[in-house]
């Protein structure tokens, strides 16, 4: 446990060192900020409905570009070989490196908490939805980073391994808006496997065990298909 | 206290590392020597539990390498070849970091990184990105890097690669300070290299053990098959050749490389213990030959490891 922690809080340290990290949480304020107010008066609802809609869809390419360094940057520059052969467990390196890729993406989640305090002051807030809304982010974040982190395990080029986590974070993601291509005896299965729909559930404030198991099978075998592809590499 | 029996590493089909057996003792400094893709770095990779052998078992300290790789890890600092580490860390964080993950905590981690900066000269570069350090300075952050534990084996893969002259005397010190009380693995191929450092020499050529011995013995085994290269003028190539042959001691007498004059060059390969030379002589003195050079050389290091790893 405590190498996990040395592990983590040296990719955090990596994190915020690298300009790549305020590339991308500036990146994603300014798409969320301005997708979601674009609309926001236009509606004229104090909710945050809108831009939980539209957080999957930005996670999708936010995460992945967030955790494809993590392993691929190191099998790049060799480093791998210095990290393997400290007195570390693959789980060890799995579990440092995702917890760092969700402290981070609660990280850039944090500005955000802006945008409920903004609406509070100019209506009746429910604050329901938005502390669903937030715990399904990071729920949704840290299932995306577990996907991240097995893409950037299977190759030594970083945009590689973003684009290979982005499709299948995209696919998750929109994979319940394209039922209509699936036969009928599968629909079900389709639509659980989508990950949109879980994500709304808890964001309307309603915490579901059967979404909270969704996110935390996707986050397992993220993480087991990633320890796989370090065994592979021996 | 390390064993290695039958160690075989294949990648697809071609086999790197072919039934290796080493039995090392604590407190020898071994020298793994080998042409480039001999399997060196393969051996140390494995021991060091970067890869996992297709076939074999090393054991160290009763620790095998299958069940135990984390107790192993903690007895063994490894210096990586080309030292790959974080290019984007301060060196100072870096040190940190790998106390931090060898277990060292407050005092005992502040001292281990101070005496490390004077044993391997880091002073001036901590807070530098390891990224714009030179290679020479690089290497000895890695070292720095292995040492950190202060483990009982340290194994470096090339630990003098990209240094200059002075690095690679000062590298060499403190190695052969270390090998006092430690078990030190190092992997080279500068013959000099390894002739200076190492108690014990091993060549390794396409995956296989050549030749395992102590440097010593090793350089021995070489100086009792000497050759003699001789530069004659006023002589005729038959007579010579014959009359010389025919000495006591001299197994052939064979033309040499001619450098185009009317001399005669020879050379002539001796076996056995006993010196060849006064014959030699006294057979050139009763005839009207001039003697123009007369030199023994014997089979240094590096014969031997050009004979045993040459290419079939």
């Amino acid at each position: 446990m405590q190498q996990v922690l040395h592990i983590m809080g040296k990719e955090l340290k990596d994190f915020f060192i690298s300009p790549i990290a305020y590339i991308v949480i500036a990146v994603f304020l300014l798409v969320t900020g301005w997708l979601f107010f674009s609309t926001f008066f236009v509606f004229d609802q104090a909710d945050l409905r809108n831009f939980f809609n539209l957080l999957p869809m930005t996670f999708a390419f936010v995460v992945p570009a967030i955790t494809m360094r993590l392993f691929a940057e190191e099998l790049n520059t060799g480093s791998y070989e210095t990290l393997l052969t400290l007195p570390v467990t693959f789980r060890d390196i799995i579990l440092g490196k995702f917890l760092a890729g969700v402290v981070f993406v609660g990280a850039i989640l944090v500005p955000t908490i802006a945008y409920p305090l903004f609406i509070a002051g100019m209506g009746q807030l429910d604050w329901g939805p938005v502390v669903g809304g937030y715990a399904g982010a990071l729920m949704l974040g840290a299932a995306f980073t577990a996907i991240g982190l097995f893409a950037s395990a299977l190759t030594r080029n970083q945009i590689i391994a973003f684009i290979l986590g982005a499709v299948i974070c995209f696919v998750l993601t929109t994979m319940d808006r394209m039922l209509f291509f699936f036969p009928g005896p599968i629909l079900n299965v389709v639509n659980y496997i989508g990950a949109s729909s879980h994500f709304q559930n808890v964001a309307k404030g309603i915490i579901d065990s059967r979404d909270v198991l969704y996110f935390l099978s996707l986050v397992f075998l993220g993480l087991y298909a990633a320890h796989l592809a370090m065994q592979e590499k021996k | 206290m390390i064993q290695v029996e039958g160690l075989t590493k294949y990648y697809d089909d071609f086999c790197a590392v072919d039934h290796i057996d080493l039995d090392i003792q604590k407190g020898e400094i071994i020298g793994l020597l080998g042409p480039n893709g001999a399997g060196k770095t393969t051996t140390l990779r494995m021991l060091t539990g970067y890869f996992k052998p297709t076939a074999g078992q090393v054991t160290i300290k009763d620790l095998t390498i299958q069940d135990d790789m984390v107790a192993i890890k903690h007895l063994i600092g490894y210096l990586p070849e080309s030292a790959p580490l974080y290019p984007g860390m301060l060196v100072f964080d870096y040190l940190d970091y790998i106390a931090s993950v060898r277990g060292l905590k407050n005092d005992a981690k502040q001292q281990r990184i101070r005496r490390l900066v004077d044993l391997c000269g880091l002073q001036g570069i901590m807070h530098k990105t390891i990224g714009e350090l030179s290679k020479g300075l690089k290497q000895r952050v890695g070292l720095a890097h292995a040492m950190m534990s202060d483990p009982e084996i340290l194994i470096l893969d090339e630990p003098t690669s990209g240094l200059d002259p002075n690095q690679i005397v000062e590298i060499r010190d403190i190695i052969r300070q270390i090998g006092r009380e430690k078990t030190v693995i190092l992997s080279t191929h500068i013959l000099s290299e390894a002739e200076a450092t190492c108690d014990r020499i091993v060549i390794i050529h396409q995956g296989r053990i050549v030749a395992d011995d102590r440097t010593e013995t090793l350089k021995q085994s070489g100086s009792r098959s000497r050759r003699l290269h001789l530069v004659l003028q006023n002589a005729d190539r038959a007579e010579a050749l014959a009359t010389l042959d025919a000495l006591e001691g001299i197994t052939a007498a064979a033309d040499g490389p001619s450098n185009g004059t009317d001399t005669l060059n020879l050379v002539l390969t001796c076996q056995g213990d006993q010196d060849p030379r006064p014959a030699v002589y006294a057979a050139i003195k009763a005839t009207e030959w001039v003697l123009v050079e007369f030199v023994q050389q014997t089979k240094d290091l590096e014969t031997i490891f050009r004979e045993l790893t040459k290419e079939n």
